[in-house]
C-alpha cells in the first residue's frame, strides 16, 4: 500500500455498474459518474476526499453518510454549500473540494 | 373522526406503523421524512435504476423490509406525504420543517416523534482521518450505493451491527480486513438468558459470526483500540488494537467502519421540554415515555429508536402502539385493549433483549476516560481529550453544557451527535462525578444546520 500518496479513489464499486454514464467536475477536472450515485459517491469514486477541515491540516471524505454529520459538505462552482450524502449526483455538476471556509479559518 | 390534525416525524419503521394505523380509522395524518424515500435508515431502499432483489438487500430481513415498503405504497395516496422535508424546531401544537430551502410551519393536535437514531461513537486517535466512517455509513454505501468505504476495511467497535455489517460486506465482494469488538466474548454466555427473549434474533447473529469466520476473516474479541493509522493527507492507512493479554495487532487497511450501537435522535423530544431520564444500562440520557409512547408533554408521542433502541421490530409495535395511544387520547376512538394488550408484551420482550445486547455489547465507557489528551474527542471542531479535560480541571466545568461553552466540544457541525456520549464520560471521569450528573447535551432548533435564507423567504410568521 503506498503509505505517501491519497488513494485515486476511496469507494469500491462492488455492483449496480450498468445505470447511465454521467460526468460530474471536481475542482475542474472531469470525472464519470453513475446515474443513482449520490453526490458523495460520484465524487469518492475518484477521489480520496470531499474537503478539507477548518480546524486542522486533515482531509475530510464525510462520516455518518446519513446527513446527521455535516462532515460532507462541498461547494459548486457557483459557492452553493451541498449535503453531498444526500445531493443526487447530476450530469454536469461542477464541484469544489477546497473552499473558503479553510481560508477563512488560516487568516485567524 | 378525521379532523383531528396528526403529525408523524419519520417515515421508518415506526413512523409507517403509526400513519398506518391512524390510516385504518380515517385520519390523514401528515408525514415528514428528511429522506427522499420511506424506509427509514434499516430499510433504506435502493434510488431508481438499482437492481438487487430483497433478498440481497436485506438478508434476512427482507421480509420485514419489503412488508413495510408495501404498507407505505398503499398508503401514500391517503397521508400527507413530505418526503425531504426536515422537522427542525418545536413551539406548542407547531412542528417547524423546512423543504428546499423553504419554511413552514405545520399545527398540530397532536404529534409522534419518530426520529430514530443514529450511530453511538467512541473516539479513538486517528478517527478525524478520511476513510473512518461510523459503521452506519458503511452499510449505507453498500445497501444504498452498492459500494464498499474502501478497498481493504477494518470493522471496530461493538454490537450486532459490526458483525452483520462486515458479513454483508463480505457477501458483496469486499475484503473486509478484521472485525474487532471491544466486547469480551464470556460477556455474551452471561447475557444469553435474555437474548433468549428472541432466540431467532439470537440464531441469526451466532450465524453471521460463524460465516465471517468461514471467510477467512480475523474476529477478536475483548480488544482494546490503540490507533487508526494515517497521515491527514492520506487518510487511514492502518488499525493497531492490544488484545487480552496486552499483545498488540496491527492490520492494514485504507478504510475502518466504526461504530458502537446506536444512540437516539432525540433533540426534537428535548426542544418540545420532554422530560428525559437516565437510562443507566446503556448509559445514556433518554426522553421519558410510559408504556404507550406518551412523553411527559401532552400530545407528544414518542415511538422506535429515538426513543427506546430496541430495533426495527420494536419500533413497528411502539409506532403502532403510540399512534393508537394518541387516538385514544383524542377520543377518536379507543384503543382494542386486546391488541394493546399484545403490543405491550411485544415491547416488553424487545426490551429484554435490549438489555441482553446490552450485558453482551456493553458501550466502553472506560475507553473514554483512558483516551490520551491528543485524541481528537469533537471530529467537527477538532477539540482533543486534553482540551476537555482542562475545561474540567482549570475551568471548573463539571457539566456537559457549561463544558461545551468552554471548549467548544459538541459546538460544531454534528451538534454533538457523535462526540456527545464520549465527552460526558471524559467530563464525569476527570471530575470524578457519576456520568448522570454531567447531564446531557441540550437539543437546540434548528436540529440540522439550515440556511437562514429558507427562514426570511419562508416567513416562520
Amino acid at each position: 500500500m503506498d503509505s505517501k500518496n491519497p488513494p485515486e479513489r476511496r469507494f469500491v464499486r462492488l455492483g449496480e455498474t450498468e445505470r447511465r454514464a454521467i460526468q460530474v467536475w471536481i475542482d475542474g477536472r472531469p470525472v464519470h459518474a453513475l446515474e443513482g450515485d449520490t453526490l458523495l459517491v460520484a465524487l469518492l469514486s475518484s477521489t480520496s476526499h470531499l474537503r478539507h477541515s477548518e480546524f486542522s491540516d486533515v482531509v475530510r471524505s464525510g462520516f455518518c453518510l446519513m446527513g446527521a454529520c455535516q462532515d460532507c459538505w462541498v461547494r459548486d462552482e457557483q459557492g452553493q454549500r451541498l449535503r453531498s450524502c444526500s445531493t443526487p449526483a447530476r450530469d454536469g455538476m461542477r464541484i469544489l473540494t477546497s473552499a473558503q471556509e479553510v481560508e477563512w479559518a488560516r487568516l485567524a | 373522526m378525521g379532523q383531528a390534525r396528526i403529525v408523524i416525524v419519520g417515515a421508518g419503521p415506526a413512523g409507517v406503523r403509526a400513519a398506518q394505523a391512524l390510516v385504518e380509522r380515517g385520519v390523514r395524518p401528515v408525514v415528514v421524512d428528511e429522506s427522499r424515500r420511506d424506509g427509514g435508515q434499516i430499510y433504506r431502499r435502493q434510488p431508481d435504476g438499482f437492481k438487487r432483489p430483497y433478498a440481497k438487500l436485506y438478508g434476512t430481513e427482507a421480509d420485514k423490509a419489503q412488508a413495510l415498503h408495501r404498507s407505505f405504497e398503499q398508503l401514500q395516496h391517503r397521508i400527507e406525504w413530505r418526503a425531504e422535508t426536515l422537522a427542525w424546531h418545536i413551539e406548542p401544537h407547531a412542528l417547524h420543517v423546512v423543504r428546499n430551502g423553504e419554511a413552514e410551519v405545520l399545527p398540530f393536535d397532536a404529534l409522534i416523534v419518530c426520529s430514530g437514531a443514529t450511530d453511538r461513537l467512541m473516539p479513538m486517535p486517528g478517527w478525524d482521518l478520511a476513510g473512518c466512517y461510523s459503521l452506519g455509513a458503511a452499510q449505507i454505501s453498500l445497501k444504498s450505493q452498492a459500494c464498499a468505504i474502501g478497498r481493504r476495511v477494518v470493522f471496530m467497535g461493538t454490537g450486532p451491527l459490526l458483525y452483520l455489517v462486515a458479513a454483508q460486506y463480505v457477501a458483496a465482494g469486499a475484503q473486509v480486513e478484521a472485525v474487532l469488538d471491544t466486547s469480551a466474548s464470556v460477556l455474551r454466555l452471561r447475557a444469553l438468558p435474555r437474548l433468549a427473549a428472541r432466540p431467532s434474533v439470537l440464531l441469526n447473529g451466532l450465524r453471521l459470526v460463524a460465516s465471517l469466520r468461514r471467510a477467512g476473516v480475523h474476529v477478536m474479541t475483548g480488544v482494546t483500540p490503540v490507533e487508526i493509522g494515517g497521515s491527514p493527507q492520506r487518510g487511514v492507512t492502518g488499525m493497531r488494537v492490544r488484545d487480552r493479554r496486552g499483545r498488540e495487532h496491527a492490520f492494514e487497511c485504507d478504510a475502518v467502519a466504526l461504530g458502537y450501537h446506536l444512540r437516539s435522535e432525540a433533540q426534537l423530544a428535548d426542544i418540545a421540554r420532554c422530560e428525559f431520564r437516565f437510562d443507566a444500562a446503556s448509559r445514556q440520557w433518554l426522553p421519558r415515555v410510559d408504556q404507550d409512547g406518551r412523553s411527559s408533554v401532552k400530545g407528544m408521542y414518542l415511538a422506535g429508536d429515538g426513543v427506546r433502541l430496541s430495533g426495527a421490530d420494536g419500533a413497528e409495535a411502539a409506532g403502532r402502539l403510540a399512534a393508537l395511544t394518541c387516538l385514544a387520547d383524542l377520543g377518536i376512538e379507543r384503543s382494542d385493549r386486546a391488541e394493546v394488550v399484545q403490543l405491550r408484551a411485544a415491547l416488553d420482550k424487545m426490551e429484554r433483549f435490549r438489555l441482553g445486547l446490552l450485558q453482551a455489547f456493553p458501550w466502553p465507557h472506560r475507553a473514554a476516560a483512558a483516551l490520551p489528551d491528543s485524541t481528537v474527542v469533537c471530529r467537527c471542531e477538532v477539540v482533543t481529550a486534553g482540551e476537555l479535560r482542562t475545561a474540567v480541571s482549570e475551568l471548573g466545568a463539571c457539566e456537559i453544557n457549561r463544558a461545551k461553552a468552554l471548549c467548544r466540544v459538541g459546538m460544531g457541525r454534528c451538534q454533538g451527535r457523535y462526540c456527545g456520549h464520549a465527552a460526558a464520560e471524559i467530563v464525569a471521569h476527570a471530575a470524578g462525578i457519576p456520568l448522570e450528573q454531567v447531564g446531557r447535551i441540550r437539543g437546540q432548533g434548528p436540529v440540522k444546520p439550515l440556511s437562514v435564507s429558507a427562514l426570511a423567504v419562508g416567513g416562520a410568521e
